[in-house]
């Protein structure tokens, strides 16, 4: 299995032959890819709602498709670990800019001390002071 | 520390969430939040997730959220300020004039937030709110990649690879404190207020620790 962390999440994903893990890229199913990013497999690319970004021939195989070079033709960052079995796919600094510039507070969802998941969007309604701190 | 703020207002539709940053993870951070004796949310962010959503670079840092769930305040010093830069490092004191107008900075934000609670001042409109975001760059972007990588590095038993991986984090985004922090408490406990720190602290010459907000 190679763990992929996303912003907001962490997925294992089989990549299965050993071939494709000795093969540059992130291969993986369509079906893995959506779970992991959100996006679809179609001819025309990688999917979500109305936008597609197309893919070079070479990023997509016989059910399968390379997730590091869609990623990347995203505008986010890839970061594998040594032994490429740790992944990690950062949010394009676009996204970012355009989700703050929006002014609508970006959704989060954190456990409490006792582990009870919390979310932002249960407050709506309310005016929130959210402020962090740490103990370094 | 919000807790006051928190007992006064809590009626008037208000709700404080504190967020841990803290990749040792809920038990390390557990002492605090019991001390505080809150009844507001304490979360715990293993990962820094908030820091990458909101693009913060210090702690604490805070988001005024309105009852739209739109953002009335970017992030921005809570409270804290530069006196402490001017401590005698060697009894851990500081002068009283400084003392006081460090609790008197921290009492006018405190009560900038009561403000906006009860009559909606401070809240900023949308084009004065977008034009103090702190911008992500790609370097930001791929810092916050990294850092991730290695607090699940360093949470897996891959100590060297993992630091590797937060060093280089903030070399690409040398204005997070928390990152640099973070990585060198997860090497050892006190090390982010340690030598370095100050060092790293002094090299920032005029430039602010903690900007101050501008209410």
């Amino acid at each position: 299995m190679t763990k992929i962390l996303t912003p907001t999440a962490e997925h294992d994903v089989a990549l299965g032959a050993v071939d494709r893990a000795q093969r540059d890229g992130l291969w993986m199913s369509p079906a893995d890819a959506e779970k992991v990013t959100g996006w679809t497999l179609k001819p025309e690319g990688m999917c979500r709602a109305e936008a597609c970004v197309p893919l070079p021939a070479a990023a997509v195989g016989t059910n399968e498709v390379d997730v590091a070079a869609f990623w990347k033709k995203l505008g986010g960052p890839v970061i594998a670990s040594e032994k490429r079995d740790v992944w990690a796919l950062g949010a394009p600094a676009d996204e970012r800019n355009a989700a703050l510039e929006g002014l609508e507070a970006p959704d989060f969802t954190l456990p409490d001390v006792n582990g009870v998941p919390r979310s932002l969007s249960q407050l709506r309604g309310k005016k929130v002071f959210v402020a962090t701190w740490a103990s370094w | 520390m919000w807790q006051q703020l928190y007992s006064e207002l809590k009626d008037k539709n208000f709700m404080v969430v504190a967020v841990a940053e803290e990749s040792r993870g809920t038990d390390h951070a557990r002492p605090w939040i019991e001390q505080a004796k809150s009844d507001y949310w304490q979360l715990i962010d293993a990962e820094h997730r908030l820091e990458d959503l909101y693009n913060l670079v210090n702690v604490p840092q805070a988001i005024w959220i309105d009852e739209q769930g739109r953002i009335v305040r970017p992030p921005e010093t809570a409270g804290s300020t530069d006196h402490f830069r001017r401590m005698d490092l060697k009894t851990r004191t500081m002068a009283p004039k400084d003392q006081e107008e460090r609790l008197a900075a921290r009492q006018a934000y405190m009560d900038a937030v009561r403000a906006w609670v009860t009559t909606g001042k401070h809240a900023l409109p949308a084009t004065a709110a977008r034009a103090n975001l702190p911008k992500v760059t790609p370097d930001i972007a791929e810092s916050r990649a990294r850092f991730r990588l290695g607090v699940w590095l360093r949470a897996n038993g891959r100590a060297t690879e993992g630091d590797q991986q937060m060093a280089e984090a903030s070399r690409l985004h040398p204005d997070s404190w928390s990152m640099w922090r973070q990585a060198a408490d997860l090497d050892e406990v006190g090390k982010a207020g340690g030598p370095d720190f100050w060092k790293r602290v002094q090299a920032l010459g005029d430039r602010p620790y903690y900007p101050p907000p501008k209410l």
